[in-house]
């Protein structure tokens, strides 16, 4: 057959042709890839079955219950539901703006030979480990916190209801600015890359115009990107909700509803990591399972949305159309 | 004569090309000062890192001596002691992780590429995609539930497939981009040539893309060894030697988060010297990835 | 203004008797004389780099007010970098820069503490090909540059109208001002894109192959609008469009590549001139076909 040699694997004439191995090499591979499948769809599964008796019992009230009872087995989530959206938000606030600001400066500003290793620093932040940032979060950003930070905040707004109460290193906030850095990079990166894709046609158009600097960038460049940058934060709030380790070491772990953020608190993934090896079996651990599977859910969904927005973004520019 | 053009806004004649009419001077401050902030915003990005690597590195290195890479665990007031099963049971985890997400991945990414018709290649990554969005301790949750539950016992097994959860969705992705990478020519001349698809994939294809793959295989594996959350109810953990796969085993990343908020110092120490460890790890690893994903762009 | 043919026969022929490939319509306004009225832009030694590599030598030429002067030349001899120069884009390539006297209504824009955003408001610009705003509407992407200078509501309205019908476009998107620019067709947005460059009123639009990508009656169209708009603006447009240059320009500037790969402008002069009784042999070579 006349092809053309193209990248990639042959056109479809020439795949399981029949010669000796062919069709039982395929089926393993088949079965290999479908093994994903499998997994994903066991996961939910099981982890369904597992949190039958929390599911009973509770119903939909699970969600809204704010009890964490194990001696008198009353289970609620909301307290871990709040401590994982509250520390989550927070974090992609920060996270959005900082990262968003490190992408333009990568993609607009910096010289070029810059962008290479600026951009290896960031990817480095992602691949610390969380435990790492579990471990300088109590050392160093806890105290940092408590002289040099904590005080000046109580005493500007000390009056809000944020920021009632003692600071004992280990905080909702705390958290939220380790995972602020934890997101920082994922927000950067993928920014970074859908600012790229921006054509120089358009700030052609805009600088064209009489367009000062930031004018260019904010008018012209980030409107454009704005879908992909979307989905770069979104996929940060994805990453934000399943963060554990540095989450666990540094919340405090009290499961409350309260908003000063100097207080201390619990999301789902660190009420997981803390009690479920040694839960009973029975309602406590069903319900602890039940935490995982809204957590799940929650992430998938996050997940999915932002890897919707970061592919519609990549196929209107194809199409020449936002 | 010809038409003037009227000046937008109040203030100084249009022809001033210096300072401009009477707002662009506020235009110009506008963009400076929305420029320095994306300055801040990069010097907001790099002080933690800064700040986080240069304690990671202060304290624990004094931590590294032989005896933290060769003796136990002990009591808080023995001087003597140190995380060597630690060691070893996250290098034992990673192997077992290997074992089972390696032919996994490799032949999920080979299916991909390869073979699979389009709509079930979506469904694939599809899956691939979610499972590598998946919080990593819900993996640990499944996996308590499918392996420690009905063995009755935490074990290095369990904890070797969590882990291999997590590489899972790397390997697949990195072994079918490597593989579109490599151009349809050669798959073309190994079949000219008789060879049958099988072969010309296993012996031609594939190696050709084995480099990246080898590429993201490590970082997969620095990833694993990074992760705490899925070991925490499967290997669980363990102050002596490991004693089988079905048993408890210990791995770098719980000792260093059990030790970390221990109020001892030795213990405190031990936690720091994991840390670097760790760190040191995922540095190398990531800095060799670079290099070698330079060179194969034919720097 | 109607075209008038002009007979080949008044082109010089070479001993070996070259005669133009096809008849020429040429402006008849290029009869008319010179303007009496200080030039629009005033060129003087202009050269310009991308790097180490010149890509311009000593450029000369005087632009006339309300006039069309066509560039034209052969592709990669700098007409394109020379248009750049004339707003401060060029140098807006990392490592690129420009070294010369450009003098826009007597001021030297290239002189220091001038601040190239200011030019660019008087000196616009039309690209190659159509790049209007993808997130805004029709009506948004004229007024882009009105926003920018925080132009009040009623007054972008107006303009924006204004330039749109300046552009034979306001019958066609009327009803749908609020839609996406990117809705029209190809013909129809680069109409848009130049709406656009003339909402902010500047003296002189910079044209690059405006019509190069487009069909020819969306091409027709666009050299019609540029005969009408010059009785506002002073307009250049560099094309590689023989025809295009003589149906449209009053002046018409020759740009030829050297051996050194830089750019000159060889010869300048009323467009019937230029295309009837070219000065210098290159201009005839090229005009002839037999080069470029």
């Amino acid at each position: 057959m006349a092809v053309m040699s193209t990248p990639g694997r042959l056109p479809a004439q020439a795949t399981g042709r029949g010669a000796t191995g062919d069709p039982a090499f395929r089926r393993v591979a088949l079965i290999l890839a479908t093994s994903v499948i499998i997994v994903v769809i066991a996961m939910l599964i099981n982890m369904t079955w597992e949190s039958r008796e929390s599911l009973n019992q509770f119903g939909l009230g699970f969600l809204v219950g704010q009890v964490w009872d194990p001696v008198h087995l009353v289970f609620g989530a909301l307290p871990f539901i709040y401590g994982t959206v509250i520390t989550s938000l927070i974090a992609l606030l920060l996270a959005g703006f900082v990262g968003l600001g490190t992408a333009i400066f990568l993609a607009e500003i910096a010289p070029g030979w810059i962008r290479t290793p600026l951009s290896f620093l960031v990817e480095l932040l992602a691949a610390i480990p969380s435990v790492v940032y579990g471990v300088w979060g109590i050392f160093i950003l806890g105290p940092f916190l408590k002289s040099n930070v904590v005080p000046g905040l109580k005493a500007t707004l000390g009056g809000t209801p944020f920021f009632q109460g003692a600071f004992y290193g280990q905080s909702i906030l705390t958290a939220s600015l380790v995972l602020t850095i934890m997101v920082l990079p994922i927000v950067a990166a993928i920014s970074r890359d859908v600012i790229l894709t921006v054509p120089a046609s358009q700030r052609e158009a805009m600088i064209g115009l009489g367009a000062t600097r930031w004018e260019v960038i904010s008018r012209a460049v980030l409107p454009y990107a704005r879908t992909g940058i979307l989905g770069a934060l979104i996929l940060g709030l994805g990453r934000a909700l399943g963060e554990t380790m540095a989450v666990t070491m540094l919340i405090g772990n009290r499961g409350q509803i309260t908003p000063s953020l100097l207080k201390a608190g619990d999301t789902l993934a660190s009420v997981l990591a803390n009690q479920f090896a040694e839960a009973q079996a029975g309602l406590q651990r069903s319900s602890l399972v039940e935490l995982a599977l809204i957590l799940l859910v929650i992430s998938l969904a996050v997940n999915a949305v932002a890897r919707l927005l970061v592919a519609r973004a990549g196929q209107a520019q194809g199409a020449g159309r936002i | 004569m010809a038409i003037q053009a009227q000046p937008l806004t109040e203030g100084k004649p249009i022809r001033d090309l210096r300072r401009g009419p009477a707002n662009f001077q506020t235009r110009r401050v506008r963009s400076n000062v929305m420029l320095g902030l994306v300055y801040v915003a990069v010097a907001a990005t790099l002080i933690p890192l800064l700040a986080v690597l240069t304690w990671v590195f202060v304290q624990g290195l004094p931590a590294l001596n032989v005896d933290f890479f060769t003796k136990l665990p002990g009591p808080a007031d023995d001087p003597h002691q140190g995380v060597a099963n630690s060691i070893v049971g996250t290098v034992q985890l990673l192997g077992i992780a290997s074992l089972i997400s390696v032919p996994l991945g490799v032949g999920a990414g080979i299916y991909i590429a390869e073979f699979g018709g389009s709509r079930y290649n979506t469904l694939l990554r599809f899956a691939t995609d979610v499972l590598s969005g998946v919080p990593s301790i819900t993996i640990g949750v499944f996996v308590y539930a499918l392996v420690v539950l009905p063995m009755r016992s935490f074990s290095m097994l369990a904890g070797g497939i969590a882990l291999a959860l997590v590489m899972l969705p790397i390997l697949i992705r990195t072994t079918e981009e490597m593989l579109r990478l490599v151009p349809g020519a050669v798959r073309e001349a190994a079949l000219a040539l008789g060879a049958p698809m099988w072969k010309t994939i296993m012996r031609y294809a594939l190696p050709a893309a084995l480099p990246g793959i080898v590429t993201g295989g490590l970082l997969a594996m620095a990833r694993a060894a990074g992760e705490t959350a899925p070991l925490l109810f499967t290997a669980l953990g363990n102050n002596q030697w490991n004693t089988g796969i079905t048993q408890p085993v210990d791995a770098l990343t719980l000792k260093v988060f059990f030790y970390a908020g221990q109020p001892y110092e030795i213990w405190r120490r031990e936690s720091w010297g994991g840390a670097v460890v760790l760190t040191l790890m995922i540095l190398i690893t990531s800095i060799l990835a670079r290099l070698a994903t330079r060179r194969r762009a034919g720097r | 203004m109607t075209p008038t043919e002009v007979e080949p026969t008044t082109i010089r022929q070479e001993a070996n008797g070259t005669p133009l490939l096809r008849p020429l319509t040429i402006n008849a306004a290029a009869e008319a004389l010179p303007s009496t009225e200080a030039p629009a832009l005033s060129v003087r030694d202009l050269q310009a780099w991308y790097g180490s590599f010149q890509a311009l030598k000593g450029i000369n030429i005087q632009i006339a007010p309300r006039q069309i002067t066509a560039l034209i030349g052969p592709s990669g001899c700098g007409k394109s970098t020379f248009l750049r120069c004339l707003n401060r884009m060029h140098e807006v390539i990392p490592g690129a820069r420009a070294t010369g006297e450009v003098l826009f209504e007597g001021q030297s824009i290239y002189a220091p503490g001038i601040n190239p955003v200011l030019i660019r408001r008087h000196i616009g610009m039309v690209f190659q090909k159509a790049n209007p705003f993808p997130t805004k509407s029709i009506f948004e992407n004229v007024a882009s540059g009105l926003r920018i200078q925080g132009a009040p509501k009623a007054m972008i309205a107006e303009r924006v109208e204004r330039s749109l019908h300046q552009a034979a476009l306001w019958d066609e998107v009327k009803d749908k001002l609020h839609q996406p620019a990117t809705s029209l067709s190809g013909g129809q947005q680069q109409r848009l894109c130049l709406a656009r460059a003339v909402a902010v009123e500047p003296e002189i639009v910079l044209m690059d192959e405006p019509a190069s990508a487009l069909d020819p009656i969306a091409t027709l169209k666009i050299e019609e609008l540029m005969m009408q708009l010059k009785q506002h603006y002073t307009i250049i447009v560099v094309t590689h469009n023989m025809q295009q240059a003589a149906r449209v320009s009053d002046t018409t500037g020759v740009f030829m590549v050297r051996p050194d790969r830089a750019g000159e402008l060889v010869e300048v002069g009323p467009t019937r001139q230029i295309f009837t009784n070219p000065q210098d042999s290159r201009t005839e070579a090229y005009i002839t076909g037999r080069i470029g």
